[in-house]
């Protein structure tokens, strides 16, 4: 059971409810030592690999701030036991943009209709939104809300975001 | 060895005999929402997202076989759906995109809870499921041996939840859930509802109402006895339910807590209920009710 197997910690002093795996982020691979047992992806991501675009809010899958892709599927990063994604393809918001630093077009959509407000749910929604354009280009709007049925934004009202992909749609398909 | 994911399930059942105590784990979506608040602290965790044979479903004769690592995602697509349409529907209503990209309907039935939205249509098709501590000892169970209270059931140590048996599609099916929204709600009240036309029976079990799935076995047959089985329409008025909803009111069982009110949830259970049944026999939808 080696392939896919999390290492026990090596040498000193084993503690059982700690564990030592390799996280493959973003195309890059990450050693992550001696970890707590349950630490959550989200946590992993932000506070040892210093990945802070997924955020952390309702801890239990509500609210879909933390949202990352795991092999190419939406999943929130706070309901992922960390050590259980080894071996699996992560992307997170920081993933998706291009190297030179630049916005995708999604991002700079969501700037030009005024999509961000406080900014929290962001990150998250343009995940989400970027994996559905991606299966979906076309999607309708009631499409386009479902997949975003599991990101809470407490500030837009959620027609700015609506209008933003809209946007992306058109801008697309010209 | 504190973490193992195993690939198949030769490798999952050698985690387990060394590490019988060892927390499985499916999709998360559950258990890291405790082990988040601090509440689950296990000293190993043997994760099932990769082991194959869970994966996927397969049609054996007139039964889906349906595998415990099956996402809700997975269920909603057209092969599957098209098999087991209640589920497709309950599914469809678990959590949201996120959610249903990661729970398993393994992880639903080991999880227990009253609210599990795969329950009630399970419980109304009748669903066999197949559990194993090694690839020689395997039992089959029904839902009712496998989950015997809110959060309790029947696993033993080392015993893994291996496939969900239901028929293939068998007659028409309802799955309605009540909550605060559409979307990331736990349900307040559900009901499966399957009507077998061929079978001439009616199948109606209840979700949130009980500390596990009700079935509702008078109001099952108050509705047989209304249907008219040669023409597959109701007998009589269509206001002719007769004591369908007060039957399966009376089947539930409800409490009072911080989702809703014992009396909202009777009250909820026996709306969707009839609507359901509506929606199947008459083809009226949701406006008749």
């Amino acid at each position: 059971m080696t392939e896919g197997t999390v290492d026990a910690v090596a040498g000193g002093v084993a503690m059982p409810e700690h564990v030592s795996y390799t996280l493959r982020v973003n195309g890059r691979e990450h050693r992550v030592s001696e970890a707590a047992l349950t630490e959550s992806l989200l946590y992993v991501l932000r506070e040892r690999l210093d990945l802070k675009g997924a955020k952390g809010a309702c801890e239990q899958g509500e609210c879909g701030s933390c949202s990352v892709l795991l092999d190419g599927l939406l999943e929130c990063s706070c309901t992922v036991l960390a050590a259980a994604a080894a071996g699996r393809e992560i992307t997170t918001v920081e993933g998706l943009t291009p190297e030179d630093g630049s916005l995708t077009d999604l991002q700079d959509a969501f700037v030009a209709e005024g999509a961000v407000q406080c900014g929290f749910c962001t990150p998250g929604l343009i995940v989400a939104l970027s994996d559905l354009l991606r299966r979906n280009p076309a999607a309708s709007e009631l499409e386009v809300r479902e997949a975003i049925s599991g990101n809470l934004c407490r500030c837009t009202g959620y027609g700015r975001i609506l209008a933003a992909v809209q946007a992306v749609q058109e801008a697309r398909s010209a | 060895m504190p973490v193992l994911l195993p690939a198949s399930l030769p490798e999952a059942f050698d985690a387990l005999a060394a590490d019988p105590a060892a927390q499985l784990l499916a999709g998360g979506t559950d258990f890291m929402v405790e082990a988040n608040a601090g509440h689950r602290r296990p000293g190993s965790v043997v994760s099932l997202t990769r082991v194959k044979e869970l994966r996927g479903f397969r049609l054996d004769g007139q039964s889906v076989v349906i595998g415990a690592g099956l996402t809700y995602t997975e269920m909603m697509e057209p092969g599957f759906a098209e098999l087991v349409p209640g589920l497709a529907q309950a599914a469809r209503t678990v959590g949201s995109p996120q959610i249903r990209n990661a729970g398993t309907i393994g992880g639903n039935l080991a999880t227990a809870s009253p609210a599990g939205d795969t329950l009630p249509i399970l419980a109304a098709l009748d669903a066999d499921v197949t559990v194993a501590s090694s690839p020689r000892e395997r039992r089959t169970v029904k839902l009712a041996e496998l989950i015997t209270g809110p959060k309790r059931h029947t696993l033993e140590p080392g015993e893994i939840i291996l496939d969900v048996r239901v028929p293939a599609r068998a007659g028409r099916q309802e799955f309605l859930k009540v909550g605060t929204r559409n979307a990331m709600v736990i349900a307040v009240a559900s009901v499966a509802v399957v009507v077998d036309f061929a079978g001439r029976s009616v199948r109606v079990a209840l979700g949130s109402v009980g500390p596990t799935v009700i079935r509702a076995h008078e109001a099952e047959h108050e509705a047989a006895r209304l249907i008219d089985w040669d023409s597959n329409r109701l007998v009589g008025s269509l206001d002719g339910w007769g004591d369908f909803d007060d039957l399966v009111r009376a089947a539930a069982r409800p409490i009072d807590d911080h989702r809703s009110t014992a009396a909202f949830r009777r009250h909820a259970a026996a709306i969707c209920a009839k609507r359901a049944l509506e929606r199947i026999v008459d083809g009226r939808g949701s406006e008749a009710a």
